[in-house]
């Protein structure tokens, strides 16, 4: 086994153990720690693959706002294990076969069905912040734009969500 | 200077990838039918995203295509967005009924 597979299964096998745990751990504020270490070794499987500029992405999109987020929404929530209700074992029980059956339907279908090309010869340099933003600022220019608008009305519409209204609280 | 990618290694191939990523989808989903909690369910949802990420990225550097990484950048701007409305919808339900409970959410129903 040389060092990359042995890289790439660690990283593996570490982020499976995190989702599992954010999965079944009682704690929200535990789940958000294990998606957070499970975000961490996507982003190192992000430079093995060479992405480094999506790796820096990740690292700030996910563990710099969107955990930071979820961590506030659960400290304003107050949250906790005490509070945490579960489904019947009914459920859960037929909630892990069909997750089961899936998971195993979609390996096996994309193992059979063979659509995969082989590579391409080797260009310099694909994840680079220097060939990512070429054709980030040429190709996709029109792309890129509509999401800073996006990003806006999402931030309008967040504000004026959370904004209390007397009139409209049916509780 | 490039460096080398992971495929370059002979033992490592595209199928791998789409083995991790299909389990981490399937774990999302998991979450996504086990819980009650609107939060924890959320960040399944966000799980599967970065599983679907994470092929996307194996493809582009597979076929030596920078579009595929690019598609990944807008996939992130639009879950952060989505994140952002997604929890201020869970906020303001949970100042409404003190919970985010999604068994209680049944004013539908009767």
């Amino acid at each position: 086994m040389s060092g990359q597979e042995i890289i790439f299964w660690a990283l593996s096998t570490i982020a499976f153990i995190c989702a599992i745990y954010t999965v079944i751990a009682k704690n929200p504020i535990f789940s958000a720690i294990s998606l957070l270490m499970c975000f961490a070794c996507i982003a190192g499987h992000y430079l093995l693959l060479n992405a480094q500029f999506l790796f820096i992405v990740h690292i700030i999109v996910y563990a710099g706002a969107i955990m930071v987020l979820f961590l506030t929404t659960l400290m304003l929530m107050n949250l906790n294990d005490e509070t945490e209700k579960h489904k019947p074992a009914i459920a859960q029980i037929a909630a892990i076969v069909v997750s089961v059956v899936m998971g195993l339907i979609l390996i096996v279908a994309v193992h059979k069905a063979g659509l995969i090309l082989p590579a391409k010869p080797v260009t310099q340099g694909v994840g680079m912040i220097g060939s990512l933003g070429k054709v980030l600022l040429d190709e996709y220019f029109y792309p890129f734009e509509f999401i800073s608008i996006l990003l806006l009305s999402a931030m309008v519409g967040v504000v004026l969500l959370t904004k209390k209204d007397k009139k409209t609280e049916y509780k | 200077m490039t460096l080398l990618t992971i495929f370059e290694n002979p033992h490592i191939t595209i199928n791998d990838y789409i083995a991790v990523s299909t389990v981490l989808f399937t774990i999302g989903v998991l979450g996504v039918l086990y819980r009650r909690n609107a939060i924890t369910i959320f960040m399944c949802v966000e799980l599967m995203l970065n599983s679907v990420n994470l092929l996307l990225v194996a493809f582009s550097t597979y076929h030596h295509d920078t579009s595929g990484q690019v598609f990944v950048f807008f996939t992130m701007a639009v879950a952060a967005a989505e994140v952002a409305v997604g929890l201020a919808i869970l906020v303001t339900i949970f100042r409404n009924i003190h919970s985010v409970d999604i068994d209680e959410l049944k004013n539908l129903k009767n």
